[in-house]
């Protein structure tokens, strides 16, 4: 088996069972460590507008990385989307939010590694998530000029070739061997993403499934009883 | 009517001493540990001032508590919406420096230091990055004892009040202690603004408290709060507040504030209220009413109706039978001398105050100060502390409510004077501001003499009602194996520890040379 095989048939399996069920362990043995581990109290400067930016161009990324890569080729033609305005979409959007998360990130990286309490005050997986994020966020910019360069030849076959690998490691049936055509940079980012799942659990980003959707149809006052039963 | 019970607190201003053995207490139970070393759950602060954190008071810019929009109760802060838009980054979340950098001392250089031309001195270090700090700038209690410029002390909230550049004379000063705590509000907004839920109202005695486990380290409830009693752990992450001692109080305690208070100032008991009514009554549209609003909430605990209610809610013997006896009900709704703070924050708080008096001796010596028909005591407006500043603190600005009390605390004095040196009741003073006999007896024996067990009317919490096998922890607590206690010793781990280490230098002291 060689490299490829392995970070593209099995690594994802690891990462994405470390991921759910290590976010699952800590949350039950260990729900006190389980927060988003704020640092604004230290410092509030630049943190507004770099968790700002940071959290809504990375999520707009993750989203469009979600829906790009695994709804089924067919839907999207049937919705009229060809494969060249998909891809030009994809290089547009990602384009725009992926330069929106950048800036957020490295305000947030040299906020967290200047400023003296921040940088005290945080753990060392703080550092490396953040840098992590940041790394994997630069080379996926990287891949917008390769991208690009399909697009101009009018060739989508990359990036149906990587929708397809994605669907075949979701449905069980991994085929690594798809993207043995894939430029080198679409691959050293996946690797690097793909590592964001296997140190999930580990991290502050645990707090992303926490999301507090519920807030909104909750009551204002929150009762708490001892007795069971009135 | 759903009658519940509220563990309530009164502090007696006009005995604060400002010795803050409160606030060392409670750091001592609560506090001294890494990620809260600049809270405290209790504080003393010296008025006119800022105040702890810095202008706490000042809502414009802190958006903390309540506010009416269109006539509805909304938080200052805004709606659901725009909270979880502003999750990324609070805009109203005060910082480390609002509070103050909490400092510790390079003890051991003095130990340890080389001999020296000059005396070695302990310099401060920051307990947040271990770094010594040249100058200390700020500290919890900055203000003690009115220090500082005039000019920095006069940003306070409460001396907004006409007169105010008469009060930076000298001989125009006045000061008063305000002991504070977690208010544990019937509406609390700390509560309403948790994104995770994790915030909570005890049903059994009102207290709030936030899950630990459930809190996710969003801050909503720090700037929410407007008496910014809630505290953001920079260690744990995670929201910290007074816990108003619900392990002490359960027990029949009182909390180790109101314990180790030199001053007998404070009183703990229970009151009824209708919870029905929160909402209606805290959206009372003129300010001014709203203590009066948050008198009517409460219920008469001798009121057959309301005892049988508060029984249906499931509320024992004990708990009515101490509302019965309550300190706070005789403070806030028999005598009316004890107040909430601010209550335009409308959170329907539930410390109440009772205003300080501020007599000048040496100009009633000399007759320059009106006093009352004794001819000894002042009269209530002439006093020093000017009664539109507690107004502002008590009332929303309702100067009336307060000198009616402070007629009665002169009363009070006056008909024991009477007693005491002319030998002869004198009726007339008490009659002329609603009290009776009895009512002013009891008024003395509870705040000049404040027994502990006057003070302190506490029922204890019934866990044998609430736990369906008691027997079932006997011997589970205490030592105890597993992870509970202890981590262990091995040195890896999964997921992230508590860190504990302190910043303080540990060199051990030379060992002296054998002679």
């Amino acid at each position: 088996m060689n490299i490829e095989n392995f970070l593209f048939g099995i690594y994802p399996y690891i990462a994405l069972s470390i991921f759910f069920l290590g976010s699952l362990i800590r949350f039950d043995r260990d729900q006190y460590s389980w927060k988003s581990d704020s640092s604004q109290l230290l410092s509030k400067k630049y943190l507004r507008l770099g968790s700002n930016l940071f959290h809504v161009g990375i999520l707009a990324i993750f989203g469009g990385h979600l829906v790009g890569l695994l709804t089924p080729h067919g839907i999207f033609l049937a919705l009229g989307v060809s494969d060249m305005t998909h891809q030009i979409v994809a290089i547009v959007a990602g384009s725009i939010f992926g330069v929106i998360a950048l800036f957020g990130a490295l305000i947030l990286w040299f906020r967290r590694m200047l400023n003296k309490r921040v940088s005290k005050a945080s753990r060392k997986s703080d550092k490396f998530i953040l840098s992590w994020l940041l790394i994997t966020l630069i080379i996926g910019l990287s891949t917008i000029p390769v991208s690009f360069g399909h697009y101009n030849h009018g060739d989508p076959s990359v990036m149906i070739l990587l929708s397809d690998w994605v669907k075949s490691i979701v449905t069980f049936n991994p085929q690594p061997e798809l993207l043995a055509n894939v430029d080198t940079v679409f691959k050293i980012h996946m690797f690097f993403g793909l590592t964001v799942f296997l140190v999930f659990p580990f991290t502050r980003l645990v707090h992303i499934w926490s999301a507090p959707f519920t807030y909104l149809n909750r009551p204002h006052q929150v009762v708490r009883s001892k007795r069971k039963f009135l | 009517m759903k009658v519940r019970a509220q563990f309530a607190l009164v502090f007696n201003l006009d005995k604060c001493i400002g010795c803050h053995t409160c606030s060392v207490t409670c750091k001592n139970v609560w506090t001294n540990r890494k990620g809260v070393e600049y809270a405290w759950f209790n504080n003393v602060e010296s008025k006119p001032g800022t105040g702890f954190p810095k202008n706490w008071e000042d809502q414009e810019k802190w958006n903390g508590g309540w506010e009416l929009k269109n006539k509805k109760l909304k938080l200052k802060s805004g709606g659901k919406i725009k909270r979880l838009a502003n999750i990324f980054a609070n805009p109203d979340m005060p910082e480390i420096d609002d509070y103050y950098e909490p400092f510790t001392y390079n003890y051991t250089h003095l130990q340890n230091a080389p001999l020296l031309e000059a005396t070695p001195t302990a310099r401060p270090i920051s307990q947040i990055t271990g770094e010594t700090i040249d100058k200390i700038t700020w500290g919890p209690n900055w203000e003690d004892d009115l220090a500082g410029e005039f000019s920095k002390r006069s940003k306070d909230k409460n001396l907004e009040i006409a007169q105010k550049e008469i009060y930076k004379e000298f001989e125009n000063t006045f000061h008063l202690y305000l002991p504070r705590i977690c208010n544990h509000c019937l509406n609390a907004s700390c509560i309403a603004a948790c994104p995770s839920g994790s915030i909570y109202k005890r049903e059994e005695d009102g207290i709030v408290l936030v899950d630990q486990d459930k809190c996710r380290g969003w801050r909503m409830c720090v700037s929410s709060c407007p008496y910014k009693k809630v505290f953001y752990n920079w260690e744990s992450g995670k929201a910290e507040k007074c816990t108003g001692c619900y392990p002490r109080v359960e027990s029949g305690l009182p909390t180790i504030c109101s314990e180790s208070c030199v001053g007998r100032i404070r009183y703990n008991g229970i009151m009824l209220y209708d919870a029905d009514r929160i909402e209606e009554l805290a959206s009372i549209e003129d300010e001014s009413k709203l203590y009066e609003a948050q008198c009517n909430i409460f219920l008469d605990p001798n009121d057959p109706e309301v005892i049988s209610a508060a029984r249906k809610e499931g509320i024992n013997d004990d708990m009515i039978d101490a509302a019965q006896r309550s300190p706070i009900w005789k403070m806030a709704m028999d005598w009316k001398i004890a107040f909430p703070m601010h209550p335009e924050f409308r959170t329907l708080p539930m410390v109440w105050y009772i205003p300080p008096l501020s007599p000048v001796q040496s100009k009633i010596d000399q007759g320059k100060l009106p006093t009352g028909p004794d001819g000894v005591l002042p009269e209530a407006n002439s006093l020093r502390i000017p009664v539109e500043y507690l107004a502002n603190l008590f009332t929303a600005g309702e100067t009336s409510i307060i000198s009616t009390a402070l007629k009665k605390l002169l009363a009070m004095r006056s008909y024991m004077r009477s007693i005491n040196v002319e030998k002869e009741a004198n009726k007339k003073i008490i009659k002329s501001v609603g009290l009776s006999e009895e009512q002013v007896k009891e008024m003395y024996r509870y705040l000049a003499i404040a027994n502990y067990e006057d003070r302190f009317v506490i029922p204890t919490g019934h866990e044998e009602e609430v736990l369906d096998d008691p027997y079932g922890n006997q011997g589970q607590d205490g030592f105890s194996f597993g992870n509970n206690s202890s981590e262990g010793i091995s040195k890896i781990t999964l997921f992230p520890r508590r860190r504990k280490e302190t910043v303080e230098p540990k060199k051990t002291a030379p060992i002296a040379r054998k002679r």
